[in-house]
Formats: C-alpha cells, structure tokens, sequence
C-alpha cells in the first residue's frame, strides 16, 4: 500500500478502531444498554428512528446555519471596524473578551423569556457563541499591516480606505476562513445547547427527551448525527479555505 | 562637528543651476526625546543621483520621510520641485529593504498596484488596463523579469522580489526615487547585479533618487554625490561628490581610485562613531 493512500485511509481506520473498542468494553464488562449502549446498538436505533432522527438534524441544521450566518455577517462588520482603527481596536477588545467570557447557556434563559421557546432562540444561543472567533480573526488581520508597505501606498496619496481595501482586506482573509471553521462547530454547540434547554424540537431536544425515557441508544444516536453535521461542515469550510486563500498555503498544497 | 557643516553653501552653489528637493535648516523631533534629525540643509538637483549613508540609527529614514511628505519637519522648510512640501509627495516613488508585495498578486499585478491608487492613473485604470500592463511588462522586462510577470511573489528568490519592488516604486514615473536600503537584505553577488539594474534605470530615465544605505561601495558606485550623516541627532557632516566617469563599471570598485575613496569614507564613518569600529 502506498504512503498516501495510508493517510488518506488512517482516519476512517482511527473510526473504526474507536468503534470496536467502543462496542468490545461495553461487551466486556456487560453495562446494560439504558446506561451506556455499544456501538452496535446506537447503530440500531439510528435506523430505527431514521425519520425522527433525520427531522430533528434537519431543525438543528438549519438554525445552526442561519445563527453561522449571522455570526459571520456581524463578524466580518464589527472585525472590520475594530481592526480598521487603533483607537477602536483598544476600546472595544476588553469588551469583546469579557462578553465571550460569559457562558453561552446563561443568555439561553433570557432568550426564551423574549422570545418564547423554538428556533429562534437556538438561533441566537448559535450565533452568540460563534461570531466572537470571527470578530478577533478578522480584526487582527486588519490591524496586522508592515509600516513600510503603508509607507509605500501613502505617498501615492492612498486614504485609510485604500489600503484597507487594496492590502488589509485580503490580507485578513485567510484569518477569516480559517475562523469560519472554528465557528460553525462552536454554532453546533451553541443550538444544541438551547434545544435541550429550550425547544420542542432539534437534536438536542430529541436526546433530552429520549434520555428522560432511559433510551439511551438513541441519545448516543443523536450525539453521533451532531459530530457527523459538524465534521462535513467543518471539511466544507476547510476545503473553501484552502481554495480562496492559495497563496497562505504556500508549499502545504499537495 | 559642526564646522563641517559649513560645506553646506558649497552644496546650494554646486545645486543652484536647478535645485529639485530643497532642505532648509531642517529638523525633526518624534516627540520629546530631541531631534531625530537636526539642521540639515541641502539641495538635490533634478536627475541627481544621491546616496546618504551614516551610522544605524542616524535618522537617514527620517530624512526619506521628510522628503516625500510623509512626515512635516519642526524646523526649517522642505521644498520639493519649487514647492514647499505639505504632505504626502506622489511624485515619489518608494523600496525599502523588505520587498513588502503581496502574496495574493501576481508580480505583475504588484507592479500595477500604484496605479489603482495615486491620481490620475487611479480613475483611469479600467479604462487604460491594457496599456498599463504594457508600462509593467516593459519595465519587469529592463530589471530582468520578463516571464516572471505572472508568477506570485513567494515563487520569486528574493533578489527578484527586490527587482519587481523597484518596478512597483518606478511604475507611476515618479520624478523622485526614495530607496531606503533596499539590497541589504541580499547576497553579495545579487547585490551588485542589482546595483547595475538600478544604474541602468536611472541612466535611461534620470528620475532623481535618494538611496539611503550602509554600503559605502554601493553609495559610491551608484551616486553623484554621498552625503554622510552623524549619529542622532542627525547631522550632515560631510557632503561628497563623485566624480568617477560614467557609465561606471563593477570592476572599477575594485580598482583606484574607487577603493581610496571608500576607504576615507569609511574613516570618517568610524570616526562618527566615536572610534568604535
């Protein structure tokens, strides 16, 4: 076997041992399935609830979406701004920081109270929690410009405005989608966290039910579908990343 | 250390048939630390080469600033083609020692990237595109670039990035050419190809240049006039004109009476820094 086809295999292998592992202790130490299922049977509840399970994605799919949207529209503005000035870039940083400390889960209360349960809070819990890695990413590529460079375009009369849009625009791309990768599975979590908090509907809601009811296959069910929508949404913003942005690679490509 | 300084009518005499950048009793201070750059006045005629040369820290930078506008003095005027210079000069062209294109164009499109900013080029561009990339590619082809346009910078050795940093700075036909170290960051070999790349351009096109660098054969060889600069507060302390024949050849830095001359600039350069060389 060749040495790429082995890599390009070893994280489907790296699966399927956590897999066996995974099913072999369960079988070993005999745990009963409404404690802690095995692999096996997950995978049976998973098609057994096939059509529960594939609406629920599709609720914690699309609101996991539209709060990413939001976060990357409020991002690109606020990272632009902040990293466009020196004087905002220290005025707003420290607020910045402080809000990303506080724990996500605590605004989900105060969104249920003014906006009742559903999707629009597991929207906005979605979009709380990823816009930050874009505002930080994109601002720091803004404000990152060499003096000289500047010099360079100044003299040619060019207003803040030009060298914003001709150097640290692009410069700040790669910063940015490299954030947009980190930010939709923060997105996963921040939705997930309200359905089961605060929803009649999603993933997360559907395993906070089933666990109530002590079916635990199809709670470990849910929490395999959740990783499986972050990875192919993260590989997709992995894969655009690496298309918009060549020149950052440089010499990683293969 | 000051009496030296009485050259400076000298200099206005010598640059009286036209002077084209024009320092009064300059001086600059940043901020309270006192003077960058103290009482400097000198004259630059149209079409002259002059290279400025000094100890780390001198202030030759500040000098670069001043020139193009990019910074006001305290004291003293500048003026510059006649006219007091109030702020950033677009008749100037810049390199420094850092290449400094960017990674996601072309070296091509480097090259362009003045004209999409200073006047009146900018509001011509779509309009004009095609004869601007001719400009380009002529000029990539005189510093040894031709078929190098559309790789990207990061493809290019650095003495080649140097070269299409200088295109990028000549692009626009700027009358003056500010180059703050720019082959410093090169190898030997491909520091003196470039040094003849610059002589070349500069005798086919006769821009004005102010070339601020430690290499003392490199100010030499390349410049009609070396001016040298004392420690901060930065002074000039010596003006200097070369008067080797041109078109000048490598070899003849090798030979008298080029090496004598380096040698008593380079004297009086450890002589500034206080015997420490």
């Amino acid at each position: 076997m060749k040495a790429t086809t082995k890599e390009r295999l070893a994280p489907w292998l790296a699966v399927i041992a956590l897999l066996a592992i995974w099913e072999g202790t369960v079988r070993a130490l005999n745990v009963p399935p409404f404690l802690f299922p095995g692999a096996l049977a997950t995978f049976e509840a998973m098609i057994t609830f096939a059509g529960p399970i594939s609406m629920h994605s599709w609720q914690t799919l699309w609101t996991t979406v539209v709060g990413f949207g939001l976060g990357v529209a409020v991002g690109l503005v606020l990272g632009f701004i902040i990293g466009s000035s020196r004087f905002m870039y220290r005025a707003c940083y420290p607020l910045l920081v402080g809000f990303n400390a506080i724990p996500k889960v605590a605004f989900v209360p105060i969104l249920v109270v003014w906006f009742g349960i559903g999707s629009v809070p597991a929207i906005l819990t979605a979009f709380l929690i990823c816009f930050f890695p874009i505002v930080v990413n994109v601002a720091t590529g803004l404000a990152t410009l060499e003096p000289e460079l500047e010099d360079v375009l100044r003299v040619l009369g060019a207003k803040r405005l030009d060298v914003l849009l001709k150097v640290g625009l692009p410069r700040s791309l790669p910063y940015f989608f490299a954030s947009l990768k980190v930010a939709i599975t923060l997105a996963f979590v921040g939705t997930v966290v309200s359905e089961t908090v605060a929803s009649n509907q999603g993933i997360g809601y559907l395993m906070m039910s089933a666990g109530s009811q002590m079916r635990m296959p199809l709670v470990f069910a849910g929490l395999i579908v959740i990783s499986a929508m972050a990875m192919v949404m993260y590989e997709l913003f992995a894969v655009l990343e690496k298309r918009m942005t060549r020149w950052a690679h440089r010499g990683q490509d293969r | 250390m000051t009496a030296t300084t009485t050259e400076t009518p000298a200099a206005t005499a010598a640059g009286s048939e036209r002077a084209f950048v024009d320092f009064e009793g300059v001086s600059l201070a940043y901020d309270d630390s006192g003077n960058a750059i103290e009482d400097i006045s000198l004259s630059i005629r149209d079409g002259e080469f002059v290279a400025i040369v000094g100890p780390s820290g001198c202030g030759k930078s500040t000098f670069m600033k001043l020139c193009t506008g990019l910074h006001g003095p305290t004291q003293g005027s500048v003026r510059v083609a006649g006219e007091p210079v109030t702020g950033p000069l677009k008749i100037s062209g810049m390199a420094f020692q850092n290449a400094n294109l960017l990674p996601w164009r072309t070296t091509l499109d480097n090259v362009l990237l003045p004209l999409e900013i200073v006047r009146p080029y900018r509001s011509q561009f779509r309009k004009r595109r095609a004869e601007f990339v001719g400009w380009a590619r002529e000029l990539l082809r005189t510093v040894g670039l031709e078929g190098y346009e559309d790789q990207f910078p990061w493809q290019l050795s650095g003495g080649m990035q140097q070269r299409a940093s200088i295109c990028r700075a000549l692009i626009h036909q700027p009358k003056l050419l500010m180059l703050d170290e720019p082959f410093a960051a090169l190898d030997a070999f491909t520091r003196e190809e470039l040094w003849c790349v610059l002589r070349d351009l500069w005798q086919a096109q006769r821009f004005t240049v102010v070339l601020v660098t430690h290499d003392l054969r490199e100010a030499a060889f390349l410049a009609d006039t070396v001016y040298v600069m004392s420690k901060r507060p930065g002074r000039i302390v010596e003006r200097r004109e070369i008067d080797l024949p041109r078109p000048r050849e490598l070899e003849t830095t090798y030979r008298e009476p080029f090496t004598s001359l380096v040698l008593e600039l380079r004297a009086q350069i450890g002589e500034i820094r206080g015997g420490a060389a």
